[in-house]
C-alpha cells in the first residue's frame, strides 16, 4: 500500500485524490492525535496520506470584490497576523491551542474536523462562509453549514480538497466573542459565543449569532435573527427574556469531561444576554 | 518515502514512513534526546522544536511534512550565543527544577525572542501558553526569559 503521496502542486493532488482513496493531511494537529497509537510510537491510518499542507495554491489570503479569500492551507498564526481577517475572527483564533500548534494548525483542517467545539467554526457560520471544493474535474461551493453534517463528519467527497474558504470583506458595528474554557490558554470550549451586529438610526439592521460547543453542530438560527432586524435598539433591552426563551430549545450540549450539559446551556444563554444588552447601552 | 530536511543546519536525507511523527525521528534516528515526549498529543510542549524559525510540536508532525524544511533542537541551538545568554539568565532566575520541560521551554523562548525580542509579560505568557512545568509555578521561567531580553539585547 502506499502510505503517502507528497504532490508538487494542487493538479497533482487532485489527480491522486481522484485514483486513490486518501486522508488529506495539512498540519496534522488533530489527525495525529485522533489516529495515535501511544508512547513513541507513529499513528495508524487506514487510507495513505496525502499532503496538501506545502501547496502554494492553498496558502494565499486575497481581498477581492469585497470578499476575503482564505487558502485552506493557511496556519492560524499567519491569520492572526494577517491585516486582511476581521479581528473578532482573529481573537476567536488566538484562543485556540497554543502558539507550537497554531504554527502548524490550518484553517481547512480546522473545518474538516467539523468537532461541535472548533473555533473557527461559529464566526464562519456568523458570517455565511463559502467553502470552495476541488476535484479533478469539477469545483463546487457550498455554505459551511451544509458542509459540515455531523461531529466529525463532512460533505466532502472521496475526490475532493477544500481549497478555500470565502468570508465578506466587512467589519460589522458591534462584534462581540467569548470562550469559555479551563484556562486562557491550551484550553477546549465547554462553550462559545460570536456576536455580530449593525445598528443605524438606533435600529438593529443586521444581526448574526452563533453558539459552539452545544450542539451537533454550530447552532444559529436565520428565523430568530430576523425577528430581532428591524427592532429599535431601545426595544432590545425588554425583549431579551423573549429573544433567550426561543433560542433555549436550540441549545442542546452534553456532558464530558469538560464539562456538563446543565452548566454549558447556563453560560451559552446568560452569553446572549450579556451580548442583547450590550447592543443596547 | 525519501525526505530531504536541514536538522541543525545540516543537510539530511532520510527514508521514512511519511506518517512517522517528527518527535521520534529526532529522538530514535538522530538520537537527539533533548526532545521529550510529555503528552504526545500537543499539550505539553516539551517536545518543541523550531521548524523554519518558529515553534512547533514535534509530536505532531508526520515527516512527510518536514520536506525541505530547517528543524533545529536544542542540541543544534546549544551552539549559538543567544542559547548561552537564555542558559545564564534561567540559571540565575532558577527557571529550571526537573528538567524536562527545559529543551521545550527554551526552544519556545528563542522563537519568541526571534519574533519579538522586547516582549511584555502578557506576550511571555502567551507564547508560553504551549508550554507545561510541573515545578516552577511558572513564574521564575517567565523571569528568566524577562532577563534574557534584557542582556541579550541586540542579539535577537
Amino acid at each position: 500500500m502506499v502510505e503517502g503521496f507528497r504532490p508538487a502542486d494542487l493538479r497533482e493532488a487532485l489527480e491522486f485524490r481522484s485514483q486513490h482513496p486518501s486522508i488529506p493531511i495539512a498540519g496534522g494537529t488533530d489527525l495525529m492525535v485522533q489516529k495515535a497509537r501511544g508512547f513513541a510510537l507513529k499513528p495508524d491510518f487506514d487510507k495513505p496520506l496525502l499532503f496538501i499542507g506545502h501547496l502554494p495554491d492553498l496558502q494565499q489570503i486575497i481581498v477581492e470584490n469585497r470578499q476575503v479569500h482564505i487558502g485552506a492551507g493557511v496556519l492560524l498564526s499567519d491569520l492572526i497576523k494577517s491585516d486582511k481577517i476581521p479581528a473578532v475572527f482573529k481573537e476567536a483564533i488566538s484562543l485556540m491551542a497554543s502558539p507550537p500548534s497554531r504554527n502548524i494548525a490550518t484553517i481547512g483542517g480546522n473545518i474538516c474536523n467539523a468537532s461541535p467545539a472548533g473555533d473557527t467554526l461559529p464566526y464562519l457560520y456568523a458570517v455565511d462562509a463559502i467553502l470552495v471544493l476541488k476535484s479533478s474535474q469539477a469545483e463546487r461551493k457550498i455554505p459551511v453549514g451544509v458542509f459540515i453534517t455531523n461531529p466529525g463528519k463532512t460533505d466532502l467527497a472521496s475526490d475532493e480538497i477544500l481549497t478555500e474558504i470565502i468570508i465578506p470583506d466587512k467589519k460589522f458595528g458591534v462584534s462581540y466573542y467569548r470562550k469559555v474554557g479551563t484556562r486562557k490558554g491550551m484550553s477546549l470550549s465547554k462553550a462559545s459565543f460570536t456576536g455580530l451586529a449593525d445598528i443605524e438610526n438606533s435600529n438593529v439592521t443586521d444581526i448574526r449569532i452563533a453558539f459552539g460547543s452545544v450542539a451537533p453542530t454550530i447552532v444559529r438560527s436565520r428565523k430568530i435573527e430576523a425577528s430581532i432586524i428591524r427592532k429599535p435598539v431601545s426595544e432590545i433591552k425588554t425583549a431579551v427574556p423573549e429573544i433567550v426563551k426561543k433560542y433555549a430549545p436550540l441549545i442542546r450540549p452534553i456532558d464530558d469531561a469538560r464539562s456538563s450539559a446543565a452548566y454549558r446551556k447556563k453560560v451559552s444563554l446568560r452569553l446572549l444576554e450579556d451580548f442583547l444588552r450590550n447592543l443596547a447601552s | 518515502m525519501k525526505i530531504e530536511f536541514v536538522l541543525n543546519e545540516k543537510k539530511q536525507v532520510i527514508q521514512v514512513d511519511p506518517v512517522s511523527r517528527l518527535l521520534d525521528i529526532l529522538r530514535e534516528d538522530f538520537e537527539l534526546t533533548s526532545v521529550k515526549e510529555g503528552c504526545g498529543e500537543g499539550e505539553c510542549g516539551a517536545c518543541v522544536v523550531l521548524m523554519d524559525g518558529k515553534a512547533v510540536n514535534s509530536c505532531l508532525i508526520p515527516a512527510g511534512n518536514i520536506e525541505g524544511r530547517h528543524i533545529l533542537t536544542l542540541e543544534g541551538f546549544c551552539k549559538t550565543e543567544r542559547y548561552k545568554i537564555i542558559e545564564e539568565s534561567f540559571l540565575k532566575a532558577g527557571s529550571v527544577q526537573c528538567g524536562f520541560c527545559t529543551p521545550g521551554i527554551v526552544m519556545s523562548t528563542e522563537s519568541l525572542l526571534r519574533e519579538n525580542p522586547q516582549p511584555n509579560d502578557n506576550e511571555i505568557r502567551d507564547a508560553l501558553s504551549g508550554n507545561l512545568c510541573r515545578c516552577t509555578g511558572y513564574n521564575m521561567i517567565f523571569e528568566g526569559i524577562k532577563l534574557a531580553a534584557e542582556r541579550g539585547k541586540g542579539l535577537w
